[in-house]
């Protein structure tokens, strides 16, 4: 599995044709508490750069963008009952959305970790 | 505005200290939180102490002819007694709020005045030149304003000055803290009980570490400050009130004393009065709903979705663990029980109309 990052703030998972999405733990971190997370509904499509999810701290919402082109095939419903999960495990127990994917090419124009890491430095 | 020309309070160096992160407020470079996080330290002001800066606000001193003073809002300053405060709106010829402010005499030497950051320099002009060859207004550049609130501010104060202890709700005076005089009145913007206090700027990072060393106390930055007022009912101004909503509006006539309300000697006194009678204007309600917050801008609808007002304050009540929201609506949809759409991202989602507070207030009163 190969984790790419959007210069969003977004970490995308890829295994095989479906990959996970969520925001990253620098991101999290800037938002502050999350307290509400809106997720699509399975079986959306999604071009790059749509508007995909939003996350909401105490003072404002703010778009979680898709990284890819694909289809919703899974939403993180534990979101619904502890959206404080976004903060507290960015990187895992706080997915937001399974895709399909459907351009797996455009993964290549997206950064890794290290580039990630020197985007945000 | 760039860092280099922001204003900063007495405490700016401490909050930075504190792990503030610091944003641009009304000119100023306020925290909007500390390390603790808004949730944090909004539940720790409903549940303990908490320590807000609020040096940004405006602080002045008018002495000489009151009637001058009062001409500009619907307060009765004869009925302000020493030791005593009150909450009012300075007011336009259309009855419109200018800004809402404290009016207090700690002492015996007139009327002192806290106003609104954003709004001080308007404020202070405008009480200058209509008090002009009547009083003397001071614009007091040189102290900062703290705010302890919550249920175990008292607790704090009893050991650090136990007089204070003495006042109720909407009192204050004059008082010694750690050797330094300080005014300090019984009120706040959360709520709950608590004490603003003025500090000479020389004293304020004095006074502001010691209230920090007791164990109740944490700093609280600008962004709880705002989610607790909100579900406190209380008004921000420049959002849920401003020169285009009257008091009755905003659902504020409490806060304009009869006397003034009977004489009709204020500015849009006739307007006002002829909002009182006809009951058609829209009103000032607060909103329950679950799931997404509704933010200040979203529309109101009925359910068959006629727009009927406009949400003025949103957010997340950290308390009651929710969305909040406040904004106006037409009248016929003014009483609690009311349910509407609030239109979030495009979406209609289910609201009711509910009183404020949406968390009971805990003024002490004796």
């Amino acid at each position: 599995m190969t984790t790419y990052y959007t210069e969003d703030h977004e970490w995308i998972t890829v295994d095989g044709d479906t990959a996970t999405v969520g925001i990253t733990a620098h991101a999290a971190e800037q938002l502050g508490d999350v307290v509400f997370v809106e997720l699509p509904d399975s079986g959306k499509a999604v071009s790059q750069g749509d508007d995909m999810a939003v996350v909401e701290s105490v003072k404002a919402a703010s778009e979680v963008y898709a990284p890819v082109d694909g289809e919703v095939v899974d939403t993180n419903g534990d979101l619904e009952d502890a959206p404080a999960t976004v903060n507290e495990d960015a990187a895992g127990k706080g997915w937001f959305v399974k895709l399909k994917l459907s351009n797996p090419s455009q993964l290549e124009a997206l950064m890794d970790e290290a580039g990630y890491k020197a985007h945000i430095a | 505005m760039t860092t280099d020309t922001i204003d900063k309070t007495a405490l700016h160096a401490l909050h930075i200290e504190l792990g503030g992160k610091m944003v641009p407020f009304a000119g100023y470079d306020m925290p909007v939180q500390y390390p603790l996080g808004i949730m944090g330290e909004h539940k720790h002001t409903r549940t303990k102490a908490g320590l807000f800066d609020v040096s940004h606000m405006g602080q002045a001193r008018y002495v000489g002819d009151e009637a001058a003073l009062e001409a500009l809002m619907p307060v009765d300053l004869a009925a302000l007694g020493q030791g005593e405060q009150k909450y009012s709106m300075l007011l336009n010829d259309q009855g419109g709020i200018r800004d809402d402010l404290m009016l207090s005499r700690p002492d015996g030497n007139g009327v002192f005045l806290v106003v609104n950051a954003a709004m001080k320099h308007e404020d202070l002009d405008l009480i200058e030149a209509a008090t002009a060859g009547k009083g003397i207004l001071t614009r007091i550049n040189d102290r900062a304003l703290l705010a302890l609130q919550g249920p175990e501010a008292k607790d704090v104060m009893a050991r650090l000055c136990p007089d204070a202890c003495k006042m109720i709700f909407m009192q204050c005076g004059v008082f010694e803290m750690d050797g330094v005089e300080v005014y300090i009145s019984r009120s706040g913007y959360t709520g709950e009980d608590g004490f603003e206090i003025s500090i000479p700027e020389a004293n304020a990072v004095q006074i502001a570490k010691l209230l920090l060393e007791q164990d109740e106390v944490e700093p609280i930055g600008l962004g709880a400050r705002d989610s607790l007022r909100l579900e406190a009912g209380l008004c921000l101004y420049g959002h849920d009130m401003d020169t285009s909503r009257t008091p009755v509006e905003a659902s504020l006539i409490w806060a304009m004393a009869k006397t003034r309300r009977e004489r009709g000697d204020f500015p849009g006194a006739a307007i006002i009065k002829q909002q009182i009678e006809d009951k058609t204007c829209q009103k000032r309600v607060g909103l329950s709903l679950s799931g997404a917050p509704a933010r200040e801008g979203a529309e109101i609808a009925t359910k068959d979705g006629r727009i009927i007002g406009r949400v003025t304050s949103g957010g997340f009540g950290p308390t009651i663990n929710g969305p909040v929201a406040m904004g106006y609506v037409d009248r016929e949809y003014f009483q609690p029980g009311t349910e509407v759409d609030l239109i979030v991202r495009g979406r209609a989602r289910p609201a009711t109309v509910v009183k404020m507070p949406v968390v009971p207030n805990n003024f002490y009163r004796g």
